[in-house]
C-alpha cells in the first residue's frame, strides 16, 4: 500500500521534472523564433546612422515611426500591394471555381473510369515545375501575355491536384443518398452542387481559398518571369527593388518587409482554426 | 429482352453520367494537356534545340544533354549544391521539426499561441523574411557576428564564406518548417492515447513509445512530408536567390557556393535565353526527381497503413 502511493508520488515529481524541462524548451525555441521578426521591427524603427551602430541597440532608442511612412513612397509599395492582392485574388477565385467543380465531377458523379482518371490527375502533383516552365513561358510569350498578370492567374482556373484531392476527400464524405433524394425530386447536378454541396463545403472551400491565397501572395519565382515592367511588380519583386539601389537603407527596407508580412499575419490570427485544420488535412492525406 | 438492351458497353444511364462526369473535370483535363502533358513533351523537344527565342530553335542532338554532363562546371556545382540541400538540409529539418512537434505535443499550456509563433514565419512572404536574415547573416553588421564577439568567437563569414553559405541557409531554413511542425504535431494528436497508456503498464519508458509506437503510428505522415519536401528542396530557389542577389542581377555567391540547381536553370533560361539548353536541365532535374520518387515509393517498407484507414 505505501509502496504504491510512494511509487505515485515519484510519479508526480517525476512528470513536473519533466513537464518543467518541456515548457523550459518551447519557451527558449518560441523566442528564438519571434526573434527575427523582433529584429526586423526593431531595425525597421532605427535611424540610418543607428542601423550601423556596434553593438546594436537591442530597442530602438529613439523609434523612427516615419520609416514606416518613408518605406512606401522609396519605392511604390501601394502600387505593389495591390498587384500582389489582385494576382491573389483572381488566383483565389480561379481555383476555388474550378477545384470545386473538378472535385465534384469525381467524387459525386458515378462514371466509368473516374478513379483512374484521378490518380493520373493526382500524380501532376509530384511534377516539378522547372519541367513546365520554359514551354509555358514561351507559350504565354506567343500570346503576347509576358508581362501582364494573365500567365500568373489564368491557370488557376483549371484546377489545382492538391486541391482536388483535398474538396474529394471531403465531398466523399457527405452521404450519396442525399444527393440521390434531391436527384428524385428532379434538381440537375449543378442544382445539387449549388444548393447542397457548396454549402456543406464552406470549411473544405475556406481551407483551399486561404492557402491558395498565401502562397501566392508569397510567391517570387511566378512574378520574376512574367512580370516585367517595374510598375506591375508584386511586392515580393518590390522588395528586391531596396538590394538593387546603391546605399541600401536597411531601415526602409525592414520597415516595407515589416509592411509586406502583415497581411498574411492578420489574416492568420482572424482565420487560426481554418489553417490549423487545413494543415490537418493536408498532412493527414498520406 | 432487358438482356438485349444491356448490349451496349455502357447504359444509358452510364453515358450520361460520362458525359456529364466529363463536363465537370473538363477544367482539369484541359490543363493536364495544356499546362503538363504538353509542355512537358515540348521541353523535351526544345532540349534537343539551340533555342534563343529570336531565331527558330535549331535541331542539336544531344549536344545539350553531353555538353552538360560533360563539361558544365556551373551545373556540375548546382547538382551537388542541390544534393547537399536534399541530403543534409532536408534531413535535419525533418529532424528537427518532428522534435519541435513531439515537445508540443506533451499537453503544455498555451498550445496555440506556441503553435502561432512556429507557424507564422511560413507563412509570411519568403522575400520579406529572408531579408530580416539577410541582415541578420551581415558580416558587419549582424546580430549574429556580435553575438559571437560577444562570447569571445571570431565572426564568420555568413553569406560570404563558401564554407559556411549553406548551413547558413539550412539554419534559417529551420525558422520556415511551421507548416511541417503543425502537420507533424496534428499526426500526433491522433495517436490514439490508449495506445500509449497500455504500453505504459507494460513497462515502456518514453524512448520506447516514441520509437515502437508513435513514430509507427504517423509514419504514413512522415512519409508524405519526405515525398513533398524532396520534390520542393530539389527546386530550392527564393531563399537562396535573395541571400545572394547581387546588384548586376546574378546570384549563387561566392564561387557558386549557393548556386543551386534552379538558379541555374533561371539564369540560363531567363537571363541568357538559352532555351534549348535549360530545356535540358529541366529534364535531367525531371528524371533525377522521378528516380529519387521511385526509390522513395520503393523503399517505403517502413511505412505502417493501419487497419482501419
Amino acid at each position: 500500500m505505501t509502496a504504491s502511493i510512494h511509487w505515485r508520488e515519484n510519479r508526480i515529481v517525476q512528470d513536473r521534472i519533466k513537464k518543467s524541462i518541456a515548457y523550459t524548451i518551447v519557451i527558449i525555441m518560441a523566442v528564438a523564433y519571434i526573434f527575427p521578426l523582433y529584429w526586423l521591427i526593431v531595425t525597421a524603427l532605427k535611424t540610418d546612422l543607428e542601423i550601423f551602430q556596434q553593438p546594436p541597440p537591442i530597442f530602438p532608442p529613439n523609434p523612427q515611426w516615419q520609416n514606416f511612412g518613408e518605406s512606401t513612397t522609396y519605392i511604390p509599395f501601394w502600387r505593389y500591394m495591390w498587384n500582389t492582392i489582385v494576382i491573389s485574388g483572381l488566383t483565389v477565385l480561379g481555383t476555388v471555381l474550378s477545384c470545386t467543380f473538378i472535385a465534384y465531377g469525381f467524387a459525386r458523379i458515378r462514371w466509368p473510369g473516374r478513379n483512374i482518371i484521378f490518380l493520373i490527375y493526382l500524380s501532376t502533383i509530384m511534377l516539378p515545375s522547372q519541367v513546365t516552365l520554359i514551354p509555358l513561358y514561351l507559350i504565354f510569350r506567343d500570346l503576347g501575355w509576358v508581362g501582364t498578370f494573365l500567365p500568373l492567374v489564368v491557370p488557376h482556373f483549371f484546377g489545382n491536384a492538391l486541391y482536388v484531392f483535398l474538396l474529394r476527400q471531403f465531398l466523399l464524405t457527405i452521404p450519396l443518398e442525399l444527393s440521390d433524394a434531391a436527384k428524385i425530386d428532379g434538381a440537375s447536378e449543378l442544382g445539387i452542387l449549388w444548393y447542397i454541396m457548396i454549402p456543406l463545403m464552406r470549411p473544405a472551400l475556406a481551407v483551399v481559398a486561404l492557402f491558395t491565397f498565401v502562397q501566392t501572395y508569397r510567391d517570387f519565382l511566378g512574378p520574376l518571369i512574367y512580370l516585367q515592367n517595374q510598375q506591375d511588380w508584386t511586392i515580393s519583386l518590390g522588395l528586391k527593388l531596396f538590394q538593387n539601389m546603391y546605399g541600401a537603407q536597411w531601415q526602409l527596407m525592414m520597415a516595407a518587409s515589416t509592411l509586406a508580412m502583415l497581411p498574411t499575419i492578420v489574416l492568420f490570427f482572424f482565420t487560426q482554426k481554418t489553417f490549423v485544420r487545413g494543415i490537418a488535412l493536408t498532412g493527414l492525406k498520406g | 429482352m432487358t438482356i438485349s438492351i444491356r448490349r451496349p458497353r455502357l447504359t444509358k444511364q452510364q453515358r450520361r453520367a460520362l458525359i456529364v462526369g466529363l463536363l465537370f473535370i473538363s477544367p482539369a483535363i484541359i490543363g493536364f494537356f495544356v499546362f503538363n502533358i504538353g509542355p512537358i513533351v515540348q521541353s523535351l523537344q526544345y532540349s534537343f534545340t539551340r533555342y534563343n527565342i529570336l531565331q527558330p530553335p535549331r535541331w542539336v542532338g544531344l549536344n545539350n544533354y553531353k555538353f552538360l554532363i560533360e563539361s558544365d562546371r556551373v551545373f556540375r556545382i548546382g547538382i551537388s549544391n542541390t544534393l547537399y540541400m536534399v541530403l543534409i538540409g532536408l534531413p535535419i529539418h525533418l529532424v528537427f521539426n518532428m522534435l519541435m512537434a513531439l515537445l508540443l505535443n506533451t499537453r503544455i499550456k498555451g498550445l496555440s499561441l506556441y503553435r502561432s509563433i512556429f507557424y507564422i514565419p511560413s507563412i509570411t512572404p519568403v522575400v520579406a523574411s529572408t531579408i530580416v536574415w539577410l541582415w541578420i547573416f551581415n558580416g558587419q553588421f549582424g546580430i549574429l557576428n556580435e553575438f559571437l564577439k560577444f562570447i569571445g568567437l571570431s565572426p564568420i563569414g555568413w553569406l560570404t564564406d563558401p564554407k559556411w553559405v549553406k548551413p547558413s541557409l539550412i539554419f534559417m531554413g529551420a525558422w520556415f518548417g511551421g507548416n511541417t511542425i503543425l502537420i507533424y504535431l496534428a499526426s500526433l494528436q491522433d495517436v490514439p492515447y490508449d495506445l500509449l497508456e497500455s504500453a505504459e503498464l507494460d513497462g515502456a519508458n518514453a524512448i520506447q513509445k516514441t520509437f515502437r509506437i508513435t513514430l509507427p503510428m504517423i509514419s504514413p505522415v512522415i512519409f508524405y512530408t519526405i515525398i513533398v519536401n524532396v520534390i520542393g528542396y530539389f527546386q530550392y530557389f527564393t531563399e537562396a536567390w535573395v541571400m545572394t542577389a547581387t546588384r548586376d542581377g546574378s546570384a549563387g555567391g561566392v564561387a557558386n557556393s549557393a548556386m543551386f540547381y534552379s538558379m541555374y536553370l533561371y539564369q540560363t533560361a531567363f537571363q541568357q535565353f538559352k532555351m534549348g539548353y535549360a530545356s535540358a536541365q529541366a529534364w535531367i532535374l525531371f528524371m533525377i526527381v522521378l528516380i529519387a520518387t521511385v526509390f522513395l515509393f520503393k523503399t517505403a517498407g517502413w511505412v505502417y497503413y493501419h487497419a482501419e484507414d
